[in-house]
């Protein structure tokens, strides 16, 4: 067994009074690809709030690499090496995808690096790299508010990987997107999977088909069950609230 | 991945994205510095418009202050209402010093009206040069990243932070206005009739120096900016402007580039006001009306918001504006000013410099019968097919 | 020492209720629609000239009418500015919304031209200013039924600008020119105007030694009034509904059926309504002249800030507290129970005027935030960073 990258005990969020998460546990063992799925309200957003800072826990706790995360803000997690893709595409429109990249790569990450440092060698070559890899080369230079939603899509995970984080979190990363997008995205997430541990939330049961090796189901803020693609859509609970019949799926 | 498959063809490309050469514009601000210096003023008072040379250096030093509005605001959304704190202290800070210019053991005038004796203990360090020279930027700079650090750190922004800016001026004011004992309240005070470097500030030569120490800040206060928003901080701060949870995220912590950015305008402004003050003579507790704060604003609008090209030329256009009408027709001015505000944000977002946008020179270029110069993406303006098309558009 | 509290305390409270009844309208139309105001200081001040004239008419009236004219001043100060405020919407910040710093800009210029407004109108101005809008919107209106409007638009402009721009620049000429004074004189000026109370808000309900004017208690009473109102119209009218529908979600409101145009109209109206009101209660309190709404808009803000956006309760204790807080440390209330330290006293007393009060006010108003950085109630949830 590796170790935990992830572990979370006992968790709830709640916003006056309503418990948008309730006492969950939670754990990834560093490496996995692991996909959470889960009805609309189930908490997955709030979950992913929660482990990048954003939300403080009401009670329980998050710890990252044997560290609890209460006490850090946002950016001292992101540079603790969580990094997170937003469900719309948050991309820095005024700037070029080069750009983009580049704010996210950079090794130091305060005022006087940012005002004195110039981009390493090393870091350029990432950059390119990158950029290659994302299908954005030839668009390196225009700003990043002309690209289309499928390459905001891209950019945006392009960054993700920049931060060389060793965990991703990706909030519904093919929202919007084509099937050979989808397709792309997929195989691209797979390819990241090989070096960091990746955390998806998804919707579409056929890119969860593809990509997933361990699902967990959440469910009115709590985990329903955990397991392979095939156990959870056996599952009776999970058929219950949320699978229901497949076809009924392919709808949402 | 498709998008990729021509990944044979495309080098990947290792060098950074060309920075234009800097050398045209430091020479092209070098010469426009020279033409300030030399041309300017031998112009007007060829013109017979001497006493315009005085308004220029003025409203030259304002656009220093201008600088420091677009970067804050152009560059990084946050609208600062309460510039003219620092705009005052750093006018207050020169002119201490000038008023302390007396004979030893003299205390300024004014201490007698209210029964002062004994000059007051913050008075004394501006007895030194070295010391106020500093003081004209350092203090504004200090307490502007204190504030800044209080609203900053607890992610007040947007209109909460405008506002805010806005009740401390307010209280800067209050400060000043009130305190007759310390720094002579609400008649402020003057520097034309001290000593400085031997002759009377007000004097035809001292104000030369002004005039020109005037726009060697705004060349040099220009060149900071400039070097300032060029690089990766640059950028940061339109990342912040855009988006500034999104930064967060990416392991920036937006708090400290805000409090740089903020402390830096107030020391342009700190500037601004010092060299601003000795050219009019006097700095009264009216430089830290809410107007005149808004107005630092307007002139940035006006010249088009994170050109810092704009925000200078913006400065001295809305002066020139002012200071024309407001001599023809004084009670129109403010209708003027008002219709300003209205027509900048509604109809004109981003200035007049944002009249030259790529749209309004094509629609020229066409005008003048020149063939439009397009950019599309690098890969098609490298097809040969379409470079045929260009060269015969008639086909 | 008891009196001399409760006398701070109701003076506070009546400082305070000016202010809420100046904020009331500012916090509707900043936390029902996210816009700042500069221009709401203005029509404070609209209100308390409206007042003005309400009172003048009123005096020609002669006495049984005359002693209610403050009633009536209310009414029209409501609907002056409730009109001014509906103007101001559909023809500035319609085109703003969701740009809160662009609003805040434009507002200011809107509150420049307001304040130069009432320091020139003339009937020489009524003349030349309702003379342009009358032959240019009324060429336009007439052009724009023509099947061609769109290709002839900017030339018709152009031709017409100038056109009635001179048009009415002389024939106000000539007006001034004729009628001499009559017309060139402007209405009220650069300087103040007063306001007399009536007669049955003169004097004061003598308590002990101190005496507490009925103006203020009228200004306490007004504002717990225009509260309920508020409170009522908002939670129990249909169109109070709407209004907090279209805050929360106005893309579903608009699918729906509510008609938001008009709901920010409405909105807007009641929030401008509202400066009116507290104008009246102004123009009772003091001189006005066109610099009176200056004084009170960075307060006003300040209590929405501390009073977090969308709680009528945060406003009210905002506004009580730096009521309280300005008045207290202003008139050196607690100045005897430093009696024995001459170093506090020093200290104390050199804050004792009402102006260093607000220096305290803002920094203990800093030191909250530090605390609270949303307000007093902040929003919670997921939308509130969206």
């Amino acid at each position: 067994m590796s170790e935990k990258i992830l572990e979370i005990e006992n968790l709830t969020v709640s916003f006056d009074g309503f418990k948008a998460i309730n006492n969950l546990n939670f754990s990834m063992n560093a490496g996995e690809l692991r996909v959470v799925i889960g009805p609309n309200g189930a908490g997955k957003t709030t979950f992913m709030d929660v482990i990048t800072g954003k939300t403080k826990p009401t009670t329980g706790q998050v710890t990252f690499k044997g560290k609890n995360l209460r006490p850090y803000a946002e950016h001292q997690i992101a540079r603790m090496g969580i990094g997170r893709k937003f469900q719309t595409p948050r991309v820095y429109q005024k700037l070029t995808p080069r750009e983009n990249l580049e704010l996210s790569c950079a090794a130091s990450k305060n005022v006087f690096a940012s005002l004195l440092g110039r981009p390493a060698a090393g870091e350029r070559r990432t950059i390119a790299g990158l950029l290659e890899t994302i299908g954005l080369v030839p668009k390196a230079d225009i700003l990043a508010e002309l690209l289309s939603h499928g390459e905001k899509q891209r950019l945006e995970i392009g960054m993700l990987v920049a931060q060389s984080p060793d965990l991703l979190l990706v909030d519904e990363p093919v929202a919007g997107l084509t099937d050979e997008e989808t397709e792309n995205v997929g195989s691209l997430l797979l390819a990241l999977a090989e070096s960091h541990s990746i955390m998806v939330i998804e919707h579409d049961m056929e890119f969860v088909r593809q990509i997933a090796r361990k699902v967990t189901v959440l469910h009115q803020g709590t985990v329903l069950c955990e397991g392979t693609m095939d156990e959870i859509q056996n599952d009776p609970k999970v058929i219950e609230v949320y699978l229901g019949t497949e076809e009924t799926e392919h709808v949402e | 991945m498709t998008a990729v498959e021509t990944k044979s063809q495309i080098q990947p490309d290792l060098t950074p994205r060309k920075r234009k050469s800097l050398l045209p514009e430091i020479i092209t601000v070098a010469a426009l510095a020279l033409v300030f210096i030399f041309l300017a003023p031998a112009l007007l008072n060829l013109m017979g418009q001497g006493s315009r040379v005085n308004q220029l250096g003025r409203f030259l030093a304002l656009a220093i202050a201008a600088l420091g509005i677009d970067l804050i605001w152009g560059y990084t959304g946050m609208l600062s209402l309460g510039h003219g704190i620092f705009f005052a202290l750093g006018g207050y800070a020169l002119a201490m010093h000038l008023q302390l210019q007396l004979p030893a053991g003299q205390i300024p005038d004014f201490f007698n009206l209210y029964g002062v004796t004994e000059l007051p203990l913050f008075w004394q360090p501006f007895y030194s040069l070295p010391f106020t020279v500093a003081a004209i930027f350092i203090i504004p700079t200090v307490v502007a990243a204190i504030l800044g650090y209080l609203v900053f750190r607890n992610r007040i922004r947007g209109v909460y932070f405008s506002i805010l800016t806005q009740a401390a001026l307010i209280v800067f004011f209050n400060f000043f206005n009130g305190q007759q004992k310390l720094i002579n309240g609400t008649n402020g005070l003057k520097t034309d009739t001290a000593q400085f470097f031997g002759a009377l500030v007000s004097d035809p030569r001292n104000q030369t120096v002004f005039f020109v120490l005037s726009v060697v800040f705004l060349a040099l206060g220009y060149a900071f900016c400039r070097w300032l928003t060029s690089g990766r901080l640059g950028r940061l701060l339109v990342a912040i402007r855009d988006d500034e949870p999104r930064v967060r995220f990416s392991g920036y912590d937006p708090t400290w580039y805000k409090v740089f950015v903020f402390a830096v305008s107030a020391g342009l402004a700190g500037i601004a006001g010092a060299l601003y003050t000795v050219q009019s003579g006097i700095i009264t507790p009216k430089a830290m009306d809410i107007a005149f704060s808004i107005e630092m604003v307007i002139w940035v609008a006006v010249g088009g918001r994170a050109t810092l090209v704009g925000a200078a030329l913006g400065a001295l256009i809305v002066n020139f504006a002012k200071t024309l009408l407001s001599e023809q027709y004084p009670e129109f001015w403010l209708f003027f000013q008002g219709a300003l505000f209205l027509l900048v944000v509604t109809v004109l977002p981003s200035g007049f410099l944002g009249l030259l946008s790529a749209e309004n020179v094509l629609w020229l270029r066409s005008r003048l019968g020149l063939p439009p110069k397009l950019s599309t993406y690098p890969s098609l303006e490298e097809d040969l097919e379409v470079q045929h098309e260009r060269k015969n558009p008639r086909n | 020492m008891l009196a001399n509290l409760l006398e701070g305390l109701f003076n506070g409270i009546s400082i305070g209720a000016v202010l809420l009844l100046a904020a009331l309208g500012l916090a509707i139309v900043f936390g029902l629609m996210g816009v700042i105001n500069m221009a709401h200081g203005e029509l404070i001040m609209l209100g308390a000239y409206t007042t003005f004239v309400v009172q003048n008419v009123f005096k020609g009236l002669g006495s049984p009418w005359s002693d209610f004219y403050i009633l009536f001043a209310l009414i029209a100060a409501f609907i002056v500015t409730a009109l001014v405020g509906v103007l101001l919407e559909r023809t500035v910040i319609r085109f703003l919304y969701g740009r809160p710093l662009e609003t805040l800009l434009a507002t200011w210029g809107v509150s420049l031209i307001l304040q130069q407004f009432i320091r020139s109108v003339s009937g020489q101005f009524v003349i030349g200013v309702g003379l342009f809008c009358a032959l240019f919107f009324g060429a336009i209106a007439i052009i724009s039924r023509r099947a061609d409007y769109e290709r002839i638009q900017a030339w018709a402009m152009a031709i017409l600008l100038p056109l009635s721009a001179a048009i009415a620049f002389f024939s106000s000429k000539i007006a001034g020119d004729a009628f001499k004074l009559a017309v060139t004189k402007p209405w009220f000026g650069t300087q103040g105007v007063d306001v007399t109370a009536p007669k049955w808000l003169r004097g004061g309900l003598s308590l002990g030694t101190s005496t507490l004017p009925y103006t203020r208690l009228f200004i306490i009473a007004l504002t717990i009034v225009c509260l309920l109102g508020i409170y009522w119209f908002l939670n129990k009218t249909v169109w109070g509904l709407r209004i907090r529908s279209v805050t929360q979600n106005r893309g579903m409101s608009a699918c729906l059926g509510i008609p938001t145009q008009k709901v920010d109209a409405i909105t807007f109206a009641i929030g401008s309504g509202l400066a009116g009101v507290a104008g009246v209660a102004v123009a009772l309190l003091g001189s006005v002249s066109s610099n009176t709404g200056q004084a009170y808009i960075v307060d006003t803000f300040m209590v929405v800030v501390i009073g977090g956006v969308g709680k009528l309760v945060g406003s009210i204790m905002a506004a009580g507290a730096i009521g309280i807080l300005s008045y207290v440390i202003g008139s050196n209330a607690f100045g005897p129970l430093f009696s024995g330290s001459p170093f506090m006293t020093s200290v104390v007393e050199f804050f004792a005027t009402a102006s260093m009060a607000k220096v305290v006010v803002f920094a203990l108003i800093v030191v909250f935030l530090q605390f609270r950085p949303a307000g007093l109630f902040p929003q919670k949830g997921r939308t509130v960073e969206a």
